[in-house]
């Protein structure tokens, strides 16, 4: 053989490197979808024997107001009907997106569009510092500070929805701030560039322009924000007043999906109706965090496409 | 073309912070004529048109210093309304992008900025606009659909389009071939010559033949100064100065 051939023919030690460390990777992800496939069928198997073991109907689950696993009806069918911490959490999320929003949004603009040296400066450490406080820091001061300001402002005992949208609010507005703040920074100067060069004023390029252009990053800091305060155990829990009971106003305490798990999910025995009733709970939320997942995503393909 | 200036310029000087990237440029601009402005990369070609109308303004540790005049108007007067100034003298950048909206909404944005809503004027200014730019046949059936689905010239006729609405006098353009394939470039080339009947065009070229063929006045930038002003048939063919002739013939730049 000729030595050329030869040569070309002969692993080079980077090529042997490569296959190697691609190797390596394909190990790591096959181990990362194999924890992700365990989880996912562990709270499924518990959360569905809810259903085909214990007898429980999935429609009365969803939509029935009385939870009490430790207690059956006059069928012998226990109370389990999930709605209250459904609605609950639901409206804990939402609620604090509402408020969250603007104010991450407003935050942002600023520190983007109107101040970027000041904004970047002070806002920039204060939100990554609030990212990294621990959550049951958040639930403690929302316990002695929050509660007892609804306590006094609109009587009852000020554990519920409010206290718990008040607490989600602070906790989620850096993470969408600071998505936010991307969101609006990736909008390319030429735009704004152009928008001024059309007679617009740095307000009317801001709303009709660089929003507009940033939208799928907004919307997706947003459902980021909403994941997060959907999934938020400990802080809500020391806030909202645990009792799941259908929320007919905004300072009654109540219940969420994660709250009720955090506190339950102790004090049962495997395998019980009370443990499985529990898991089903878990799979909810599992499936919502899979939905928010599929509509960022979503967002982010729309928007892919669009620029 | 005797028509007095449009546009004139006296001893203009620009910092940016300690770097004096103008050193006193006279420049005037007659109606219904296209200047070129050419000249090596860093002579300053852009800072000057920009400050045209008016978007170095934001730029920190910017100064200024001499007399540029809009209609005799001195366009950097404290009582000087930018947001005016800008429909008066509009501006067509290098990239190709239109905003990522239809090409409707591209058109008529400079409009909605000024409060026009009656959908009759703004269609017939968007007809108008694209007709004007030479974009009209390919986008009449897709107006509502997104402009960054054109190809580049295409985009670049939509974004001059999105300038010619607002009826500006004046038109800038910073190199606005320079990013577009050869038959992209001629054809938006051909375009301006056009319009020069209805406008006062200043363009940025890094393309010698572009400025020779296109341009009815040619003006030579080097290193922040006004090296010539010329008719461009003169300027091409017996520059008045010895730099001027070692450019174009490529000797440096
Ligand atoms: N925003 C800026 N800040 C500081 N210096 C700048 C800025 N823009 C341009 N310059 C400098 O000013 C000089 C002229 O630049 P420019 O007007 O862009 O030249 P041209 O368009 O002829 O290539 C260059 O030296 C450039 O580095
Ligand atoms: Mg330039």
């Amino acid at each position: 053989m000729d030595p050329i051939r030869q040569r070309l023919l002969k692993k080079s030690r980077q090529a042997k490197l490569e296959k190697r460390g691609r190797l390596i990777g394909l190990l790591c992800i096959s181990l990362i979808v194999l924890v992700v496939v365990a989880i996912f069928y562990f709270v499924a198997s518990r959360g569905l024997a809810t259903f085909y073991h214990d007898k429980v109907n999935l429609w009365d689950f969803l939509t029935k107001q009385v939870w009490n696993p430790g207690t059956k009806d006059s069928h012998g069918v226990p109370a389990v009907g999930a709605l209250p911490m459904i609605v609950g959490s639901f409206l804990v999320t939402i609620f604090a997106a509402l408020v969250a929003t603007p104010f991450a949004i407003g935050a942002a603009i600023f520190m983007t569009e109107i101040s970027p040296r000041r904004g970047m400066r002070i806002l920039k450490p204060v939100t990554e510092l609030l990212v990294g406080i621990p959550s049951v820091v958040y639930g403690f001061i929302g316990l002695t500070v929050v509660v007892p300001v609804i306590r006094r402002l609109f009587g009852g005992t000020g554990f519920g929805i409010l206290a718990g949208t008040c607490v989600l609010f602070v906790m989620i507005l850096p993470t969408v701030t600071s998505m936010s703040v991307d969101a609006l920074k990736a909008v390319p100067r030429y735009y704004r560039d152009a928008s001024a060069a059309l007679g617009a004023t740095r307000w009317q390029t801001i709303y009709k322009v660089v929003l507009r252009a940033a939208m799928p990053g907004l919307l997706t800091a947003i459902v980021f924000g909403m994941a997060r305060a959907f999934g938020e155990a400990l802080a809500v829990q020391m806030v909202i007043g645990n009792a799941a009971l259908m929320p007919h106003n905004l300072v009654s305490p109540a219940a969420t999906l994660t709250s009720v798990l955090t506190l339950g999910i102790g004090n049962t025995i495997m395998g019980s109706l009370e443990n499985n009733a529990l898991w089903s709970l878990a799979l909810i939320l599992l499936l919502m965090s899979l939905v928010f997942n599929l509509v960022i995503r979503w967002i982010g393909r729309k928007g892919a496409v669009k620029s | 073309m005797a028509a007095a200036p449009i546009i004139t310029s006296r001893d203009v000087h620009l910092y940016y912070g300690k770097h004096e990237a103008l050193k006193g440029i006279d420049l005037d601009f007659n109606p219904q004529q296209i200047t070129a402005l050419i000249g090596p990369s860093g002579s300053g070609k852009s800072t000057y048109l920009r400050l045209l109308n008016r978007m170095n303004d934001l730029i920190p540790n910017i100064k200024i210093t001499g007399d540029i005049r809009l209609y005799q108007q001195d366009i950097y007067a404290s009582d000087m309304d930018i947001v005016q100034l800008r429909k008066e003298v509009g501006m067509v950048f290098q990239q190709p992008h239109p905003f990522p909206f239809s090409i409707y909404d591209n058109v008529v944005y400079g409009l909605r900025l000024a409060g026009i809503k009656d959908r009759a004027v703004l269609d017939q200014a968007v007809e108008t606009s694209l007709k004007a730019a030479a974009v009209w046949t390919e986008t009449k059936d897709i107006l509502h659909e997104s402009a960054l689905a054109l190809s580049g010239g295409q985009r670049q006729r939509v974004c001059i389009a999105r300038v010619l609405a607002v009826k500006p006098a004046v038109i800038l353009l910073d190199e606005p071939t320079s990013a577009l394939d050869p038959i992209s470039s001629s054809k938006i080339e051909q375009m301006l010559v056009d319009l020069k009947k209805d406008y006062t065009i200043i363009m940025v070229t890094h393309n010698l033949q572009q400025a020779a063929r296109a341009s009815d006045k040619t003006a030579f930038f080097l290193d922040g100064q006004l090296v010539e002003l010329n008719d461009t048939v003169n300027f091409f063919t017996a520059p008045a100065k010895k730099e001027s002739e070692d450019y174009i013939s490529g000797r440096f730049g």
